[in-house]
């Protein structure tokens, strides 16, 4: 039992419960040390399984440490410890002590031995992070994050249903690897498949991110998507309609991101299409996919973070992040730009850049299975992501036509997480040794090879090239103030719109009826009766606990007084 | 703030830009003569597949959301207001 405490995650939680407790200083120091003590926690940990704990008869495995679990858990401490001294000018406790606790509950998740766990901490990932988006304080920020919420639980209890059908079925809460056919196998892929924001599934991520404080956004987005897609990688590899799945997921999100005015959403969006190629890594499921599918996910988290950090810089200076606002800020804010240039060409996949070297590993994997369609797909989602992520970002933000405004450089730590992320980003493209060392399978794989050099700068080049034309010749969609319909249209519009013609309808034969009484005075009665008993009515109104004390006395005098004969 | 005028802000020099770019394509383009292609696909050696590949996706992909635009552009405040349920914002 006690061995079961020595688990990063509960570094990292209860330390994140502690914060609260510290003076500024002394709590910034604890924010930085406790992803440090928790990493070093993690690397000293033997592999195989511990922590053994029985709940409710089960046996719970909450420290599982192998290779797959080891990488996923060190990106999420580079990306907490990078997180933290973005916000670290920041005197919101609120979200130091959710940004903490989420991380530790990601972390914890990766390293989850069994179901049961892998479901606390699936839960505690969606309570914690709910706070990075309240955390706004506005009226919009409160109803985004109850829909978040809702979603995010849901996606729990689907986990929670389809870990009780299969300890039923066959008595294991054991998380290995599954087929659909299995029993609640499907239930779990669909509790995965939102978490990992998958077609349909997904608007979640665009609707919740964007409206997250500025170092929330950095923070959700390192997260609870990259848990998804390893939860897929453990649970789910080599599932053939995930190549599938995955393929859309590269595809739709890069024609909203051309559209989209909120630069945020356009990260969201290209979020949800870079999270496609780890999807399409996993469903091919070899060795080399894998690897691919992993290698992209700590690639990718980084040059997203880094992106997320510069539009944050830019919302926290400027105040907006709308393109139609922005422009030529690159003279107020150099540096931004220029971190927030390399992000760009490294989600772009440039060569010497960390998506250059993790990427092509997908494309190389699925090439070797001769899936050409999908190769294809990916090929073209490639050049969208040119589009949205290399070139709009950096270039209606910091470029484009002066917008005239002008403002402070970003805070100093900002610079600094920026820096260091910018840093990685450029480290892991130039010499990526360390990072395949890491990965769940032996590498025997080399990015620059000429082939590979040469044709990845066409693809690009010739993408920006098209770029040059359309922009020039005024044929690219102009920024303007808007939004695009997507899926949360059926559930914000649809949905309530239905339901309440429903209602209405529902109603109309009772109102018949009451014109059928033959009596006036019956009449009234149930007019009265409807009118106090429908919603917002006397009886259906919330009443205050002291009112009804005062009937339960007035009840028990009159039954006293009538039974005193 | 200072504001003086940036190299950038002459458009001449943004052309500079462009062209240069126009002339590093022509340049990859011609670069596939000189070298042995390692392809998994038969169309990967096409000549100039993946410049022809990159730059016709990328102007089909922003093209076609441009039209989308017409389907799924609402005003900003398009949630906000006339809202039909109470539960909605």
């Amino acid at each position: 039992m006690t061995e079961a405490l020595l688990n990063p995650a509960l570094v990292m939680i209860v330390g994140g419960m502690l914060l609260p407790l510290f003076k500024e200083t002394a709590r910034k120091v604890v924010m930085l040390a406790l992803p440090v003590v928790s990493l070093a926690l993690l690397c000293w940990l033997p592999t195989g399984d511990a922590g053994m704990v029985q709940f409710f008869g089960m046996t719970l495995e909450t420290l599982r440490l192998d290779r797959l679990a080891f990488i996923f858990g060190v990106i999420f401490h580079i990306a907490a410890f990078l997180a933290v001294i973005y916000a670290l000018h920041l005197k919101d406790t609120l979200q130091h002590v959710a940004a903490t606790i989420y991380a530790g509950a990601a972390i914890g998740a990766v390293l989850a031995g069994d179901l049961v766990t892998l479901m606390l901490y699936w839960e505690l990932t969606a309570l914690s992070s709910v706070f990075l988006i309240w955390a706004r304080r506005t009226e919009r920020a409160y109803h985004v994050g109850m829909r978040y919420l809702i979603i995010q639980v849901g996606s729990g209890v689907l986990l929670i249903a389809g870990i009780a059908v299969r300890y039923v079925a066959t008595g294991s809460i054991d998380f290995e690897r599954m087929t659909l056919a299995e029993p609640g196998a499907l239930l779990i892929f669909l509790a995965f498949g939102i978490k990992c924001a998958f077609p349909l599934m997904h608007n979640w991520l665009q609707d919740a991110y964007p409206e997250a404080t500025v170092t929330g956004t950095v923070v959700l987005s390192a997260f609870t998507t990259k848990l998804a897609v390893y939860a897929l990688a453990r649970g789910f590899a080599g599932t053939e309609l995930l190549i599938w799945i995955g393929a859309v997921m590269t595809l739709f999100p890069i024609f909203f991101a051309v559209i989209e005015n909120d630069l945020r959403r356009v990260l969201a969006y290209s979020l949800n299409n870079q999270l496609g190629f780890m999807v399409v890594g996993i469903g091919v499921g070899t060795e080399l996919a894998i690897n691919g599918a992993a290698a992209h996910a700590f690639a990718h988290i980084l040059y997203k973070s880094l992106l997320f950090m510069a539009m944050g810089a830019v919302l926290f200076r400027v105040g907006t992040v709308k393109a139609s606002e922005l422009g030529g800020l690159y003279k107020s804010m150099p540096w931004t730009a220029a971190f927030c240039i390399i992000g760009s060409m490294s989600i772009s996949a440039f060569p010497l850049l960390s998506g250059f070297v993790t990427k092509s590993m997908i494309l190389t994997a699925v090439a070797e299975e001769h899936l050409w369609v999908v190769w294809l797909v990916l090929l073209f989602a490639s050049a969208g992501v040119l589009d949205h992520s290399g070139i709009k970002i950096p270039f209606f933000s910091f470029f484009a036509h002066d917008s005239g405004k002008r403002c402070e450089e970003a805070p100093l730590n900002m610079l600094i997480a920026m820096g260091i992320t910018a840093a990685l980003c450029i480290g892991i493209g130039l010499y990526p040794q360390p990072l395949y060392a890491l990965l769940p399978f032996v590498v025997d794989y080399d990015a620059y090879s000429t082939t590979h050099v040469i044709t990845q700068l066409q693809l690009l080049l010739f993408a920006a090239a098209g770029f040059a034309v359309l922009y020039r010749r005024g044929w690219y969609p102009p920024e303007i103030p808007s939004l695009n319909l997507d899926s949360d249209w059926l559930y914000r519009r649809a949905w309530p719109a239905l339901w309440g013609g429903l209602a209405r309808l529902a109603g109309r034969p009772q109102a018949l009826a009451v014109r059928a009484l033959p009596d006036r005075s019956a009449q009234g009665l149930v007019r009265v009766l409807q009118r106090h008993f429908r919603p917002g009515g006397l009886m259906a109104g919330p009443w205050g606990t002291g009112l009804m004390v005062l009937w339960v006395a007035v009840l028990l005098m009159v039954y006293l007084v009538s039974s005193f004969d | 703030m200072n504001d003086r005028r940036r190299w950038l802000d002459d458009p001449r020099n943004v052309s500079r830009l462009v062209h240069g770019l126009y002339v590093l394509c022509a340049a990859l383009l011609l670069a596939d003569l000189l070298y042995t292609k390692h392809t998994h696909f038969p169309f990967e050696a096409w000549f100039g597949f993946f410049a022809f590949f990159g730059f016709g996706a990328y102007v089909f992909i922003v093209m076609s959301a441009k039209l989308l635009r017409r389907w799924l552009k609402r005003p900003e405040d398009y949630y906000e207001r006339d809202r039909p349920g109470a539960h909605d914002d």
